[in-house]
């Protein structure tokens, strides 16, 4: 359902601004989200002021050196600092994208951080990705076979491999799928860009046998059918792969297979 | 009966929804789709005036006349010079959707100039229609 304001439990207020750095010369401000679980209020927009001579040149930096410094309350999740884990997929000046692959001097001005779009949020920058987890599960991303297993690995030729390029390399940060308005609106029903991605993914996999079961599974009027190509996707992915493109190619295997 | 109405709720349930179309960046390619839909719901409007117009044709010349001379006063004219904009906006941003379902046009810079392209081929082409409409009044 297309709800365009936040429940009265999510509305954002004005939250407390900390102290300036002593003697930094190049500082930045930052705008971060803050809710925390145990304390009954709603969220708030905390200002903070990070020595970017202290710190190194990525949002993730100037975050951790907030959580170091300033602090040590403001909660995110961060894992390899080298946008191969996903996990500090956050908004970040308007768009989703990877704290630690975002250049902060690419943003101008203040720099806003808040969680991912329309996710229930456990505390802070930390979104609840449990549904989209689930999302992933149900189209059952591994390689499907009915031909017994070969003695030793299941073959695929150059070019057939060729085909997964651009798709292998997604690691689930979920920075497309929560940029989607129709994930925003239907994100009950629509599985959204990621898990479409990947579900793509197996479909055009040469070694896979149930691709006919796969696209069964999608049929469906919101699971597949609730992408309306908005594009935010494909602009917000951190790896520079394109969710709508695939998406499009497997609503053109749906029609191909009715012709 | 045990009281579950004291308990607090679980945290879960106490979430709140993280901001969503209050704080992403307004893009072109969102926004052209965002213009589609609304486009589309005016030219339902726009079909109620002109199916109002034939209507009044079809009944008399009092009704019609009240019906074009409204239609023809300044208000009108710039409503339907709204119309005709939707009108050409909606078609475009078809004609994009077309290309894009044919797996077409998904990449940088392409859906870029495709988004762009609804923007102005709406406008020109509603511009143009109202230049030779009335060069030939």
């Amino acid at each position: 359902m297309v709800e365009l304001a936040l429940p009265k439990n999510s509305t954002i207020t004005n939250g407390r601004t900390w102290p300036k750095p002593v003697n930094a010369t190049n500082i930045r401000e930052f705008r971060i989200y803050r809710w925390n679980p145990d304390d009954g209020q709603n969220p708030r927009v905390d200002t903070y002021f990070v020595d970017c001579g202290d710190c190194g040149p990525m949002v993730l930096d100037a975050i951790l050196w907030i959580k170091n410094k300033v602090d040590p309350t403001l909660t995110f999740r961060r894992s390899c600092r080298e946008g191969i884990c996903g996990s500090c997929a956050m908004n970040i000046d308007g768009t989703n994208t990877l704290a630690c692959t975002k250049d902060m001097s690419g943003i101008g001005g203040t720099v806003s951080i808040y969680p991912l779009p329309h996710m229930p949020v456990v505390k802070d920058l930390v979104p609840d990705l449990t549904r989209f987890y689930a999302q992933h599960a149900s189209i059952e991303p591994w390689l499907k076979t009915v031909t017994p297993a070969p003695e030793r690995e299941w073959p695929q030729s150059h070019e057939d491999r060729q085909k997964l390029d651009g798709l292998y390399e997604c690691i689930l940060c979920a920075c497309c799928s929560t940029s989607c308005p129709s994930y925003w609106w239907n994100g009950d029903r629509y599985l959204g860009p990621a898990v479409l991605l990947q579900a793509y993914r197996w479909l055009i996999d040469s070694r896979d046998e149930a691709t006919g079961e796969r696209l069964d599974n999608l049929e469906d009027p919101f699971r597949l059918y609730r992408c309306h190509t908005i594009m935010n996707c494909a602009k917000a992915c951190p790896k520079g792969l394109n969710p709508a493109k695939a998406i499009a190619q497997i609503k053109t295997m749906m029609l191909e297979r009715q012709v | 009966m045990a009281d579950t109405t004291s308990r607090p709720a679980p945290p879960e349930a106490r979430r709140p929804l993280s901001p969503h179309l209050q704080i992403y960046k307004p893009m072109l390619t969102m926004m052209m789709s965002i213009t589609h839909r609304i486009t589309g719901v005016g030219l339902y409007l726009g079909t109620l005036l002109l199916a109002w117009w034939l209507i009044a044709a079809a009944t008399d010349a009092k009704a019609f006349g009240f019906a074009n001379d409204v239609l023809t006063s300044f208000l009108g004219r710039i409503i339907l010079f709204g119309f005709t904009w939707a009108l050409f906006t909606h078609m475009m941003g078809g004609l994009r959707h077309f290309i894009w379902d044919a797996g077409r046009g998904m990449d940088h810079p392409e859906r870029e100039y495709l988004a762009q392209a609804t923007l102005i081929g709406g406008i020109v082409l509603t511009v143009l229609v109202w230049i030779v409409g009335y060069m030939v009044r």
